[in-house]
């Protein structure tokens, strides 16, 4: 369980997922994010093709990220969702609140 | 504490006369959130073993799962090291039924809405009994409030 961050060519920050989002790690994702932030990374990707499950408070700290991110005049996307994880983005209507890819590379053109 | 430190007791002996290949699990874990991914994945474990379960199955019970130890963990406990969670799995044939209890002052379920709301869907907290609505096929909470019971379908 982790999170493995690179650098795009396209100066996105790309953050994946490496097992669960949960109640326990989100506040590393959240400094993670929050620590890029601050040292002037304003594109984000987080991708979650090697996520396992996803639970509220992991839905919880995405929303917090992605207002933080606006807030600092970036773009928060994500990519990677496999069926099950989708179906918690569209059961609490997060999927209107995100822009969600299939792939990095989809999220990533015209970023 | 670590995670292991986590204890499971397991019984193979029937949950009732009517179900004798039925069983029952049972261990309790400290109210440390670091211990919950390592208590779901106990769960799922002893579950779904020995028996045809599709991925979508194992999905749902490891988020309800999280959801209902973060639940008693956070909420009920408020994480003090003094006070354990409880976890209590029976494997019927055709259901799983899995009871998560702690030691807090327990809560009126009923008081918690649905996160829908335009408002609510920008929020970050309140999803959690929500999402285990959607994902069990029932779930029902003792008088006070204190142990959630979800009821899994094998089917």
């Amino acid at each position: 369980m982790g999170f493995h961050t690179r650098q795009d060519d396209s100066g996105v920050t790309v953050v994946r997922v490496e097992g669960q989002l949960i109640v326990g790690n989100r506040q590393e994702l959240k400094d993670l994010i929050g620590n890029a932030i601050d040292a002037g990374d304003r594109k984000f990707l987080i991708d979650f093709a090697r996520a396992g499950y996803i639970d509220s408070s992991g839905l919880g700290a995405l929303v917090a990220l992605s207002r933080r991110v606006r807030d600092a005049g970036g773009e928060l996307r994500l990519s990677g969702l496999n069926e099950d994880l989708r179906s918690l983005f569209e059961l609490t209507k997060l999927d209107t609140l995100f822009a969600i890819a299939d792939t990095p590379e989809q999220a990533l053109t015209n970023f | 504490m670590t995670t292991a430190a986590l204890q499971l007791v397991v019984r193979r002996s029937p949950v009732s006369g009517l179900t004798p290949d039925g069983a029952r699990i049972h261990f309790t874990m400290p109210s440390q959130v670091d211990c919950i991914e390592h208590a779901v994945s106990l769960v799922a474990r002893h579950c779904l073993a020995g028996v045809a379960a599709d991925d979508r199955l194992r999905f749902r019970l490891q988020v309800a799962v999280s959801e209902a130890l973060a639940n008693a963990v956070v909420r009920g406990n408020g994480e003090d090291p003094a006070k354990l969670v409880s976890i209590e799995a029976e494997l019927l044939p055709h259901h799983i039924v899995i009871h998560v209890s702690d030691e807090g002052p327990g809560f009126d379920p009923r008081e918690i809405p649905e996160p829908l709301t335009p408002d609510q869907v920008c929020g970050t907290r309140g999803r959690g009994l929500f999402l285990i609505r959607k994902l069990v096929d029932d779930v029902c909470f003792n008088e006070r409030g204190t142990t959630i019971c979800m009821t899994l379908s094998r089917g």
